[in-house]
């Protein structure tokens, strides 16, 4: 960010233009360079959450998975906030694990936790 | 490709318009100044505009398609500059042309060209279909011009990602038209900005100059008549860097040195 970004985010006024620019390349570039469209990344994104959120309770609202571009390798990058994590059903139903309580709770100190899933695809 | 010294390089944009033939056409000029036998090589058959950018328009007799069907010897079709005799202009072929040239064809005249040239330049056609595929076929290097506007980096990226695939390197970049005072407010994308984005070294920065449009009108490059116009000196150091010299990059936020450029430096420092 530089300083005129900085004092126009203050004043609330529109980012330079260059720097929208900069922003709209590096999305456009990303998508172009992986041959996904905004739809299938769409459709990932909402079966990696529901992945995800099978194992761990995630923040939703902070939740995001986007293609990030840099030095022409393309990632797909997910950060996820975690709330807590969740007792699994097969082991809440199971014999009581010793270890699943213990497991929650530090999850729950800890949290949020971002997490970063890079998966490098074709430069 | 041959295995002669000569060198094949492509000139690229993907996008149309952003001063791939007015490169072409300075560079030739340049490097035959520096006393490199040159050969500019025009892929774009279609549309081909090469020829009235370094005023050779109503000299071409036959092309390379001639050439191939063994019309004319390859002395025939070079149409050698008047004034640079170590520049020769070969055009693939006519407009109304009947049989499309063929990757094969562009590789055999690139090595002909080669036998008898130090470097040979390729202008290469705007788009990524045949036009591009048939030039990228002759050339060993490349050099991919683009502009700091959104549509012309993007098309260069894909231009960039064929040219990968086809092994072709090293490339090399060059930003054209740039505008120092619209950077300096960022109203333009910074130099580095796209560097960044394409991921390629910088051989050249060339200035937005009116000087460029005045000797198209003339079918003069300005590295012709000596003129120390911005643009002009850009191509000149780019020609010289293209032979190995170390020419320093100019550097746009200097361009202007007001107490306004001043001002707009110290607004694109970079805080975090």
């Amino acid at each position: 960010m530089t300083l005129r970004d900085f004092i126009d985010k203050l004043l609330r006024r529109q980012p330079a233009s260059a720097t929208t620019a900069k922003e709209r390349l590096q999305l456009v570039l990303a998508h172009d360079r992986s041959d996904l469209n905004p739809e299938l990344l769409e459709q990932m994104r909402k079966e990696i959450l529901e992945v995800v959120s099978r194992y761990v309770e995630i923040d939703l609202s902070e939740g995001d998975v986007s293609l990030e571009t840099e030095d022409r390798v393309t990632a797909l990058v997910a950060n996820l906030p975690i709330r807590r994590a969740k007792v699994l059903p097969t082991q809440a139903a199971g014999t009581d694990a010793p270890e699943s309580p213990e497991v929650s709770q530090e999850a729950e100190e800890t949290a949020p936790v971002s997490e970063a899933e890079k998966e490098t695809v074709a430069s | 490709m041959t295995s002669t010294g000569c060198r094949y390089i492509l000139i690229c944009s993907g996008k149309g318009g952003v001063g791939k033939t007015t490169l072409t056409a300075n560079l030739g000029i340049a490097l035959a100044r520096q006393g490199m036998r040159t050969a500019v090589l025009d892929a774009d058959f279609g549309l081909r505009n090469l020829d009235l950018l370094l005023g050779l328009e109503n000299r071409i007799v036959y092309t390379a398609q001639d050439v191939l069907s063994e019309t004319c010897r390859l002395e025939q079709a070079l149409v050698k500059h008047k004034q640079e005799p170590d520049l020769a202009l070969l055009p693939a072929g006519n407009p109304r042309m009947l049989e499309w040239l063929k990757p094969e064809d562009m590789q055999k005249i690139a090595a002909m060209l080669g036998e008898i040239h130090d470097i040979v330049l390729i202008d290469c056609p705007a788009g990524i279909e045949d036009g591009f595929k048939n030039a990228a076929a002759a050339a060993q290097e490349a050099i991919v011009i683009t502009t700091p506007e959104v549509s012309a980096v993007r098309d260069a990226d894909r231009v960039i990602g064929l040219l990968n695939t086809r092994g072709i390197k090293p490339i090399q970049m060059v930003l054209n038209r740039v505008r120092p005072k619209m950077m300096a407010n960022q109203e333009m994308l910074a130099v580095d900005d796209v560097t960044d984005i394409l991921a390629l070294p910088l051989l050249g920065l060339v200035l937005e100059d009116e000087q460029v449009i005045v000797s198209t009108n003339r079918g003069e490059p300005l590295t012709l008549n000596g003129s120390n116009s911005p643009a002009a000196t850009a191509y000149g150091n780019i020609a010289r860097r293209i032979c190995g010299e170390d020419v320093p990059l100019i550097d746009p936020s200097k361009v202007k040195q007001g107490l306004r450029a001043k001002f707009s430096r110290l607004m694109q420092t970079k805080i975090f």
